[in-house]
């Protein structure tokens, strides 16, 4: 499935400074479909590159990360639970960082 | 990278106030669905209400807004650029940064506020610590190493604020301080037993009986919203944490922040409210406020922090005015009290959060 993904707000830093990333994921065995939990899973093995626990907590983003699929806040759309379509656009943004 | 065109997905629902659009987040304050031009709305409207009814402003007063180029004061400087002209409120606004001499960091995060400048049309200031005070910050992490550095950074820049707004005739200065910094710095203060701070840092404006006050419009304002609000307007802002900050004590609370935040969202706010509510007991000592004998700034002991963090470095005794040991200031000791308990500003990880 493609996906366009975009690290924001010095979340970058933790992927090479790349902050828009074009990728292809592959669904998980027996799966049609894809979720966030799956996509966040994907995240950590295949693009972040230093310091994980900046970006995830458990199975999901850390506490301050902002999550947004097709530009629409994860929290109105379940969050993990969320299915991906082809060509969806997800946006990850820190609000850690700087003041 | 517009998506609003994209087949709606099964769960897609609409906007709780215009019931016509899309909504596009959750409002941490309400829980409220909201779309884009909704969420604009009731954001600047919620910041008009605090600034109107905390009379944050007078008209005709000159007003410079920190600005790191961080996002909490990119999306200040716009918002009251924005309200200025729309609600007439007569201010003549400015931008005040502070340039700690950290390359790689404020030397980039300048160039964003040097944009801000041009994009909103508000003039800029920039005051230097190497100009302020003889020192960048490169120059004094070189002396003392990384230790303790956050220190003579915090000191520094408080003043520099005031110093720069003093250069600028301001009559107050805004900061982008938001609810969840507030609510940390609430935590942190019970944590360390400070009082004199636990008191003072939900003050919407403190600093009113010195020469500059300043005030905190974002005081109830989300940080997700307002990091929301930078992303849909596509704000200019940099966001690179300071090379020379390990911030490890602030960062605790700050993930604990975050951490209730996702259980119960209100939580920041009734955390404010909790520290407003404090009633501090009558006899609990206070640091007396005085003025510093060298620089004339506001001081509860004989020299000020900032001179006694510059007579260490100019004399090359770095470790002078860090920690108990006073330094200066306990020698010729005069009859300012002194409590024990007289914050002790090493404990400080960080002074980009000042209260």
């Amino acid at each position: 499935m493609h996906l366009t993904l975009e690290f924001g707000g010095g979340l970058e830093l933790l992927c090479e400074s790349v902050k828009i990333h074009n990728v292809n994921v592959d669904l998980p065995k027996g799966a049609d479909k894809l979720s966030m939990r799956d996509l966040l899973a994907w995240v950590r093995t295949n693009l972040i590159k230093e310091r994980p626990e900046m970006f995830m907590k458990g199975e999901s983003v850390r506490p301050g990360v902002l999550v947004l699929v097709n530009d629409c806040d994860w929290e109105l759309s379940g969050q993990l639970d969320t299915t991906l379509e082809e060509k969806d656009l997800v946006v990850f943004i820190s609000t850690l960082h700087g003041g | 990278m517009e998506a609003d065109s994209k087949p709606k997905k099964s769960g897609a629902r609409l906007c709780c106030v215009c019931n016509q659009n899309r909504a596009a987040l959750k409002r941490p304050k309400t829980l409220e669905q909201i779309c884009r031009e909704c969420f604009y709305a009731v954001f600047e409207e919620e910041i008009h209400q605090v600034i109107l009814e905390n009379q944050l402003f007078k008209p005709g007063e000159r007003i410079a807004i920190g600005a790191s180029g961080g996002k909490d004061s990119t999306v200040l400087a716009y918002v009251l650029s924005e309200l200025n002209r729309r609600h007439n409120y007569g201010l003549d606004l400015f931008l005040l940064s502070v340039d700690e001499g950290i390359t790689g960091y404020r030397d980039d995060s300048l160039e964003t506020v040097k944009r801000n400048e041009l994009q909103y049309g508000l003039p800029l200031k920039i005051v230097s610590y190497k100009d302020l005070y003889g020192w960048t910050m490169d120059e004094i992490v070189k002396m003392i190493g990384l230790k303790n550095n956050c220190t003579f950074c915090g000191v520094f820049r408080r003043q520099a604020l005031d110093r720069g707004a003093a250069l600028l005739k301001v009559d107050k200065v805004a900061t982008g301080h938001n609810a969840d910094d507030i609510a940390e710095t609430v935590l942190l203060n019970i944590l360390r037993g400070d009082i004199a701070r636990l008191s003072r840092c939900t003050s919407i404006i403190t600093g009113e009986d010195g020469p500059i006050p300043r005030c905190k419009p974002f005081k109830y304002t989300y940080e997700k919203e307002i990091v929301m609000y930078a992303y849909f307007k596509k704000l200019d802002y940099f966001s690179t944490e300071c090379i020379y900050s390990p911030n490890a004590y602030r960062g605790f609370a700050r993930e604990f922040i975050k951490d209730l935040e996702r259980i119960r969202p209100r939580a920041i706010l009734d955390i404010i409210k909790s520290g407003e509510d404090f009633r501090i007991s009558t006899t609990t000592k206070m640091p007396e406020q005085g003025t510093c004998e060298r620089c004339g700034y506001i001081s509860s002991q004989k020299w000020c922090k900032a001179c006694v963090l510059l007579e260490g470095l100019n004399r090359g005794l770095p470790k002078l005015g860090i920690g108990r040991n006073q330094g200066l200031n306990s020698d010729g000791k005069k009859d300012r009290k002194r409590d024990s308990r007289t914050p002790s500003i090493e404990s400080k990880q960080c002074g980009s959060l000042e209260f």
